[in-house]
């Protein structure tokens, strides 16, 4: 459970006993370094790299990764595979990152409402929870993304469409029990505003949790970006996404197989890392843990 | 016990019940709506369109519109597919073997290494095996699933060749051998994500159960370890997975859907990724609706089962 930092000394945050315990986790330390390194290559690698994503050479189809300067090889076009995957990156860590926010803050506010109001309200909203999680989630994001035409901010959207339901009901429990403790009514005492008190006085204390489940999100939502470019209903090339770039890979395995491994592995890294740091945070804000 | 059930009953019925309003919005969201197919045909004038709106009584109020959909999907009319005019259901069901075939086998392949990940993880805790099937889990969440199947196709099939690449079947070889040789490596690939999480689901259910008194009594009476852990550890750790494997349901159907357009699984997946390749959408829907169906009713059939064998639950 989150303390109510209300009493307590003001101290640095870095001091406070959350950042130790994060810093003491080794896997949240190595999920923290790999995505710094895979995000400062996404951003600043583009720049550094000797050619461009979208740069054609067909003489140079299907090279092998360390030829020449083309560092992971080249794709069936020719293209620089190295340049493709970190402008692939900015796309899908971009992706992830913004599904992330707003299914947190939908996933956020249905919880809120559902566990404060309760009753007629928050069961109505909490079997809508439980209906959105009877679908399978990549049905859902396939089936919507074919019907919308897909823009990267459409995608962006579906998955946060899909991804919600954990963020509300985690939301949703904690603030069943804070409900009807002394703040809150002393708030209700006070007069303040029932929205003040859902949002204002409620909510921070549920933060933890929050924190934890939306930082496991972006993994999530990493990884079905990648599932639906992969299977071709996601970002369209020629914009390259990490799961765009493994579409054709199945057909040149035999004869390209870095085509397939490159961009899943790197996949697999950023997924990773998301999955310690959760993992980390987790320990660190003391949330009750749910698998493992 | 018929409280319990009456009780659970009904909460399914409205379960389903928002599930359906949720996938009659998504049929309402789909461009043209359900007359999408005629608007592919160029002979169609506006007038013929509203004709045909009009007989298939699209110009109703939604609400009743719905209403007309929910009642023919509880009489089995489903729709027609646009690709072959056989009927959705039909459809669905010559495709439920083949993924239900390998979802089975991919779940008794999980339960079973998971299970045993998961004990051992709890008896021998924060050893080297448990710390790395820890990790392990978590990398293994990671991994996509669709990568993971292809890694395996170029290691297992086209380097060592020890299994087929893709397909259920050889043609013209129907045996279980052969069926059982194609299963292999998707039933593994699609198995790695719930090896994942059952064992660490498993860890954490063995590790409630492994001090609490009826198993100090059960060693104190001289049990040996492994009846004890057998008998009375893994029997109570096991119950909590009954729901676990519910609620799992939609992740493995969403797995299987990926395992299958990689492996050419003759299953409901690729029959799903087909469908909207032909913007064939009353089989997309029907997919759609069927698994969620399938995922409630899965659940229940967990509660049931699980009030049935845990006595503290029917009277909670």
């Amino acid at each position: 459970m989150s303390t109510i930092p209300l009493s307590e000394p003001r101290s640095r945050w870095w001091h406070s006993r959350a950042v130790r315990r994060f810093a003491r986790h080794r896997l949240a330390l190595i999920g923290v370094v790999m995505i710094t390194a895979l995000t400062l290559a996404c951003v600043a690698g583009p720049w550094l790299l000797p050619y461009d994503q979208l740069y054609i050479d067909l003489r140079a189809r299907f090279a092998p990764p360390m030829t020449g300067q083309h560092y992971l090889g080249t794709d069936p076009l020719g293209r620089d595979i190295a340049a493709r995957l970190l402008m692939a990156g900015r796309t899908s860590l971009l992706v992830g990152v913004c599904a992330m926010v707003l299914s947190t803050l939908l996933g956020a506010f249905v919880g809120v409402v559902a566990g404060y109001r309760g009753g007629w309200v928050g069961a109505s909203l909490m079997r809508m929870v439980d209906a959105f999680l009877a679908f399978p989630s990549i049905f859902l994001v396939l089936a919507l993304a074919a019907l919308l035409k897909p823009s990267p901010t459409m995608i962006t959207i579906i998955i946060a469409l899909t991804s919600w339901m954990e963020v509300a009901r985690i939301v949703e429990a904690e603030v069943r029990s804070l409900r009807e403790r002394e703040f809150v009514q002393a708030g209700r005492m006070l007069g303040l505003s029932r929205s003040h008190i859902m949002f204002r006085e409620i909510l921070p204390n549920a933060m933890g949790p929050i924190i934890v489940a939306a930082t496991l999100t972006v993994a999530r939502a990493i990884l079905l970006e990648a599932y639906v470019s992969f299977l071709g209903y996601g970002i369209q090339p020629p914009l390259p996404s990490w799961g765009n770039m493994l579409n054709g890979a199945q057909q040149y395995l035999a004869s390209a197989p870095w085509l397939a491994i490159v961009p899943g592995i790197t996949i697999t890294m950023a997924v990773t890392s998301f999955n310690f740091i959760g993992d980390g945070l987790r320990d660190a804000l003391d949330v009750r843990s749910g698998p493992g | 016990m018929l409280v319990f059930l009456l009780n659970r009953l009904w909460q399914s019925v409205i379960l389903l019940l928002i599930v359906s309003i949720i996938g009659f919005t998504i049929l309402n969201l789909m461009p043209g709506g359900p007359l999408a197919q005629f608007a592919l045909d160029p002979g169609m004038t506006q007038a013929d369109m509203d004709r045909l709106a009009e007989q298939m009584g699209l110009n109703r109020p939604l609400p009743v519109q719905y209403f007309d959909w929910l009642m023919r999907m509880l009489q089995g009319d489903w729709g027609t597919s646009f690709r072959d005019g056989v009927p959705v259901l039909d459809v669905i069901g010559r495709h439920l073997f083949a993924t239900l075939l390998l979802m089975g086998s991919s779940t008794v392949i999980a339960i079973a290494i998971g299970t045993w990940i998961g004990i051992r993880g709890a008896t021998h805790r924060y050893s080297m095996f448990d710390y790395s099937a820890t990790v392990g889990a978590m990398v293994a969440l990671s991994i996509p699933t669709f990568w993971f199947g292809l890694v395996g196709i170029y290691v297992f099939s086209l380097r060592l060749g020890w299994v087929p690449a893709g397909n259920m079947y050889t043609i013209g070889d129907g045996s279980v051998l052969n069926y059982l040789h194609h299963l292999i490596l998707p039933s593994i690939v699609l198995s790695l994500v719930n090896v994942a999480v059952w064992s660490r689901y498993m860890r954490s259910a063995t590790l409630d159960v492994i001090n609490q008194d009826f198993v100090k009594t059960a060693r104190a009476k001289g049990l040996t370890e492994r009846r004890v852990l057998m008998k009375h550890v893994v029997g109570n750790a096991l119950l909590p997975m009954i729901t676990l494997a519910g609620m799992q349901l939609p992740s493995i159907l969403g797995g299987a859907l990926v395992t299958e357009t990689v492996f050419t699984w003759p299953g409901m997946g690729r029959l799903f990724l087909d469908s909207l390749g032909y913007s064939d959408y009353p089989v997309v829907m029907g997919i759609l609706m069927f698994s969620a169906f399938l995922t409630v009713l899965g659940n229940l059939i967990a509660d049931v089962v699980i009030a049935m064998v845990d006595p503290r639950i029917r009277l909670g």
